[in-house]
């Protein structure tokens, strides 16, 4: 990434000049972070981390590896409890509320925040068809019309002309890149109102990256978008808001967060202008 | 639309061995053979054990020789390496298959229709072998191993579950216990079944008790095969199952299950042929029967390794020439039955 220079990705960052304001998409009131620390055992690897994420907007969260921006993003789902030595501090509200309140029925946050992960995870025993629709047999949902559904989250996930003859071949018969379009399509179908992506395309072909981040700027007309991402041109081509994360040697924070076009042209801290610039990381 | 000619090309599979590659390879084998059938005929090597060195002797020799020749000294000590795994895999399949053939050899004899249809109760011990057959002893293997697997599938495949994926405070000592009871000898299952369900309990001989003895063995291979298979299934399968908002239990029974399930089927195999041809268990609790006795929880019952072992030590000749062929049916039992669920299991499986 060294061939990178500040001006050009400003350039691709302004290029799709977000005119998204916060708080302008009537979409709900989005999702919040406040304070939120977290430890594996007695290790401390988030500090008082504090993000908006605002409805209807991409935001990219960058820095170096371990400084702890998949723990924060699997803190916004929920997921992060799952390893046995985690431990949480902050709230994480969700349209003012904080989805770490006692009382709160878990797996109906899972189901309004979705995940993709970093490798494609189609379920190897279910067809394509059946991947797409799995989340609501796995929620016990119902709906009317599965196949629309189908069709919609395919055709969303940028997925349905290559595989609209092929929906009852196992999952894994698709490329990676279709593979992970299908994960898309899957966390689709239970119509969350988030979407997390933790560094979804750093397994992928160039072609398919691109595919996938089409896939983005088109979803995010109808949802709040977090993305964990290595590729510095990436952020800039498809995030509105970034938020750059450091750790020096101790736990990790958020060194700056900003609209992308201004994180990657003028950042108000030395440290995001040298990781931007390929400096270090 | 395009005129030009292009030639045909057909498909070709240019890895597969042909004659003319696989030609040397004859060559040395050849060799081999003609050679250690002289070097035995003309020198004191006399015997089995002396025409099997030999012949390993000269299988090393002309392996080396005819790929230090063709290729290089690498491919002559790579094909030393290739000769011995031949010959290790040789030592494995002779025992395996003098076994069956002795089975075959002695058993085909007695192997007659008669036996599939009749039991021995109206024929005496030292009638011909052309007289009654062993319907019963199937019968009360079929009735023991169903029974055993209805108790000890389920059982087994909740202990890898709840070691696996619930990860319960005790699954360690589960695991222990799990690991204990896989070294516990069949004769002590047979005598605990004896000791609580018959005695302690006054209950008599029958097939259910024998299941449950043979229940004691087959839980733990279940569950630790069962363990290792569920290790396997990746975990961002899991999670990608809760994320999507599943309770952990509906992750598991839709998404790791399946995943996992040519492995517990073989899981469930692997239990039925630790117990399948147990004898020492059943002698405490089934009693033995000569007649068919189609209700497996009252009245003594038959089995095909109490029908051999039976028939072994009443040992006249007419029941000696039962016994292998008792030993044959219960291995093609076993051999059916592995075809038929390696079938069911490899029918719909992903990737
Ligand atoms: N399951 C875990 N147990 C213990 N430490 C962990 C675990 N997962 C991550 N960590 C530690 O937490 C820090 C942050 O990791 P992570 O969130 O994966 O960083 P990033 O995604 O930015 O590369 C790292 O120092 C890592 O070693
Ligand atoms: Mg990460």
């Amino acid at each position: 990434m060294n061939d990178v220079h500040v001006s050009s990705l400003a350039d691709v960052a302004s290029n799709h000049a977000s005119k998204k304001q916060p708080g302008t998409a009537v979409l709900g009131t989005g999702l919040e972070a406040r304070g939120v620390h977290a430890w594996f055992g007695k290790k401390h690897v988030l500090e008082d981390i504090s993000l908006d994420f605002f409805p209807g907007t991409v935001t990219a969260l960058i820095g170096p590896s371990g400084c702890g921006k998949s723990t924060f993003i699997r803190i916004l789902n929920r997921m992060h409890e799952f390893i046995p030595t985690a431990a949480l501090a902050g709230e994480v509200l969700l349209e003012g509320k904080d989805i770490y309140e006692s009382g709160t029925d878990v797996t109906k946050i899972r189901l309004r925040i979705g995940m993709v992960f970093q490798k494609p995870n189609p379920f190897p025993s279910m067809t394509i068809k059946e991947n797409v629709l799995s989340g609501l047999r796995l929620a016990q949902l119902k709906v009317s019309g599965e196949d629309e559904l189908l069709e919609s989250c395919l055709r969303r996930a940028g997925l349905w002309e290559e595989v609209k003859d092929r929906l009852g071949e196992y999952g894994g018969a698709l490329s990676g890149g279709q593979q992970q379009r299908l994960c898309i399509a899957r966390s689709l179908a239970v119509n969350p109102q988030v979407l997390l992506m933790d560094e979804p395309c750093s397994a992928l072909d160039p072609g398919s990256t691109l595919r996938i981040e089409e896939t983005i700027r088109e979803l995010s007309s109808t949802m709040t978008i977090v993305i964990v991402t290595h590729n510095m041109q990436q952020a800039a081509r498809v995030s509105d808001y970034t938020g750059f994360f450091l750790s020096d040697g101790g736990p990790g924070r958020l060194i700056e967060s900003a609209p992308t076009s201004q994180i990657f042209s003028n950042p108000k801290e030395k440290r995001t202008e040298d990781y931007v610039t390929g400096r270090f990381g | 639309m395009s005129t030009s000619i292009a030639p045909q090309v057909l498909p070709e599979k240019p890895w597969r061995p042909t004659f003319k590659r696989v030609l040397p390879d004859l060559f040395g084998a050849l060799l081999t053979a003609v050679s250690t059938v002289l070097i035995v005929a003309v020198t004191p090597l006399k015997g089995k054990l002396g025409f099997s060195l030999t012949l390993i002797a000269m299988a090393l020799v002309f392996s080396v020789l005819i790929s230090g020749v063709r290729k290089d000294k690498k491919a002559a000590f790579n094909s030393v390496s290739t000769v011995f795994v031949y010959i290790a895999a040789t030592f494995v399949l002779i025992p395996l298959f003098s076994i069956l053939y002795e089975i075959y050899s002695r058993g085909v004899g007695a192997l007659t229709w008669g036996i599939f249809t009749k039991d021995m109760s109206l024929s005496s011990a030292d009638a011909p072998v052309s007289e009654g057959g062993l319907l019963h002893a199937i019968i009360g293997t079929l009735y023991l191993v169903a029974i055993a697997t209805i108790i000890s599938a389920p059982i087994g495949l909740l202990t890898a579950l709840y070691i696996v994926e619930v990860k319960g405070r005790a699954a360690g000592l589960v695991r222990f216990f799990v690991q204990a009871m896989s070294g516990v000898p069949s004769i002590v299952a047979g005598l605990f079944i004896y000791a609580v369900w018959m005695i302690g309990l006054g209950n008599s001989y029958n097939a259910g008790a024998g299941a449950a003895a043979l229940a004691i063995l087959m839980i733990p291979t279940v569950a630790r095969t069962s363990e290792e298979v569920l290790r396997l299934i990746p975990p961002d399968l899991r999670e990608a199952g809760l994320a999507l908002g599943a309770t952990q239990w509906r992750t598991v029974a839709m998404i790791i299950l399946p995943a996992a399930r040519s492995g517990l089927i073989t899981a469930i195999i692997l239990g039925i042929a630790r117990v399948a041809g147990e004898t020492a268990p059943l002698l405490l609790t089934i009693g033995g029967a000569d007649a068919i006795n189609l209700n497996p929880f009252s009245g003594n019952s038959s089995a095909l390794p109490y029908y051999v072992w039976k028939n072994l030590s009443l040992g006249n000749p007419e029941s000696i020439e039962r016994a292998w062929a008792g030993v044959m049916v219960l291995m093609l039992l076993v051999f059916i039955f592995f075809t038929l669920a390696r079938y069911f299991s490899g029918k719909r499986t992903g990737r």
